[in-house]
């Protein structure tokens, strides 16, 4: 196996948090259905004899329900999103790590992903191109893309 | 205030999460490399929590020795630990073993300062409590996140940044004679720029930094003091603005740790009258104990470029010169 291949760390958001989050996800989405309810409620009576302060009554019932869901529903995908930022945050990097391989009398150079067991000037296996003469390991390094912020200071 | 507590619990978090992965990541890598016949995880529990309780310095007079004494008698109950918890392992397997619960231990270490401060700061509710903390978060963020990615590096046996060292010396001393000196360093005797260059390092590839003041001292005793310049080699903290791998030699011992080798070459330099030059190779503390980046790789040849300079310009022709490669060998062979 090789090192590169080692699987990161959990990322888990506590459950609690998550309860909390879906509870308070389903309540909103149940006040958006009931003010919807009410509002379509208000509307089909409105075309039958009901009085102008009733219909008005709906509406502002349905308006009320509508904000409370959508602020609820809003603040808990909020919640959600950052959570699960911060899971993300915390995990253990695991950099890439190459192994160099040079055979020292062809010159031939191979450079492969880091296995357990490689450590700089160890003996592997007859170079293929002169099988009379060893390879060794010759650098073991991670190679880090990103450049370091300068403040031209 | 709530503000700055808010910001230590959440380090906290990350701190807690960071010493459980190191936890598990050591106890899988003994589980994995040292087939163990019983479960490990007691073990490593305990082992986590040692402690050394330095000398007492009331009367300074040979505190080296005794500090010495203790760090041995440290390192030798560690090393039985790790051989007890992985009988399977052969003798670089252990070593590597112990570093990695060696970060793991730094890394509970360092929560649980930072837990003791949060707590305290809420229990007393005193600003000055938490501002301590704090102020130094960031830097002890980054050291916790260096030794948490070096717990793999160990495990896995890779070269770290603090192996820049005897990276230099064992390019310096490959396909010569090997042999042995105390306490776990190998020597070479090479021939550089028509001189007689000694060069040693800890022995790897198992990480270890084996005991140069004492190698040192060996070898001027061995010949009479007859060496005509010594060269330490080591990884040096750069400052922030400084470039990773960026080389520069002064004078002086190059070697960190709690001085008990520094000390002792020291004392050997002074007795002969012996002048020490020292090159570093500028690298960050994330750098030093995770894996060696290209850079640091890259500037082993420049170094050695310095080192043949200095024997050029400041000995003659058939002189004696003592190269020292400091640092944990880790992954670096010979």
């Amino acid at each position: 196996m090789t090192q590169n291949q080692t699987p990161q760390g959990t990322q888990k958001i506590s459950r609690y948090i998550m309860t909390i989050i879906f509870v308070v996800l389903l309540l909103s989405v149940i006040s958006i259905i009931l003010a919807v309810s009410v509002y379509l409620n208000g509307v089909s009576t409105s075309s039958h004899v009901v009085s102008s302060s009733q219909a008005g009554q709906d509406d502002l019932t349905a308006g009320f329900l509508a904000i409370i869901g959508l602020v609820a529903m809003t603040m808990s995908l909020v919640t959600l999103f950052q959570s699960r930022r911060q899971a993300a945050e915390m995990k253990i990097e695991v950099p890439k790590v190459m192994t160099t391989i040079e055979c020292k009398k062809c010159g031939t150079k191979t450079v492969r992903e880091f296995q357990r067991g490689d450590y700089v000037y160890k003996d592997l296996d007859a170079c293929p191109k002169c099988p009379d003469t060893k390879q060794i390991i010759t650098a073991v390094y991670k190679e880090i893309k990103e450049k370091e912020k300068t403040y031209n200071v | 205030m709530y503000i700055m507590i808010r910001e230590v619990e959440n380090s906290l978090h990350k701190l807690k999460f960071i010493k459980e992965e190191g936890r598990k990541n050591a106890i899988d890598a003994i589980k994995e490399i040292g087939k163990p016949p019983a479960d490990p995880t007691a073990r490593v529990d305990r082992y986590l929590e040692y402690f050394t309780i330095g000398p007492q310095s009331m009367d300074p007079a040979g505190v080296v020795y005794k500090l010495d004494h203790i760090l041995d008698v440290r390192d030798t109950r560690l090393k039985d630990e790790v051989k007890l918890m992985a009988p399977g392992c052969d003798e670089v397997q252990v070593n590597n073993l112990e570093n990695t619960l060696e970060a793991a231990m730094a890394l509970n270490f360092i929560y649980k300062v930072v837990r003791h401060y949060y707590i305290q700061g809420k229990k007393t509710l005193s600003l000055y409590v938490i501002m301590q903390i704090q102020m130094i978060l960031p830097m002890v963020m980054k050291e916790a996140e260096a030794y948490a990615s070096a717990l793999k590096a160990f495990a896995y046996g890779q070269p770290i940044g603090d192996g820049a060292g005897p990276l230099v010396a064992a390019k310096l001393m490959h396909g010569y004679e090997i042999r042995k000196l105390p306490k776990d360093c190998v020597m070479a005797t090479v021939p550089l720029e028509g001189r007689t260059a000694l060069i040693i390092k800890a022995e790897g590839p198992g990480g270890n930094v084996g005991k140069p003041g004492d190698a040192v001292e060996a070898v001027i005793e061995e010949n009479a003091g007859k060496i005509a310049n010594v060269i330490m080699i080591d990884a040096g903290l750069k400052l922030e603005g400084e470039t990773l791998g960026e080389v520069a030699d002064g004078i002086g011992a190059a070697i960190g740790g709690p001085g008990v080798d520094q000390y002792k070459i020291e004392e050997k330099l002074t007795k002969y009258k012996i002048p020490i030059n020292a090159i570093i190779i500028k690298e960050d503390i994330g750098d030093a104990v995770s894996p060696l980046r290209k850079e640091i790789n890259d500037a082993v040849d420049k170094v050695i470029e310095r080192v043949k300079a200095i024997i050029l310009e400041q000995t003659k022709e058939g002189d004696k010169v003592i190269i020292v490669g400091v640092g944990n060998s880790i992954g670096v062979g010979q």
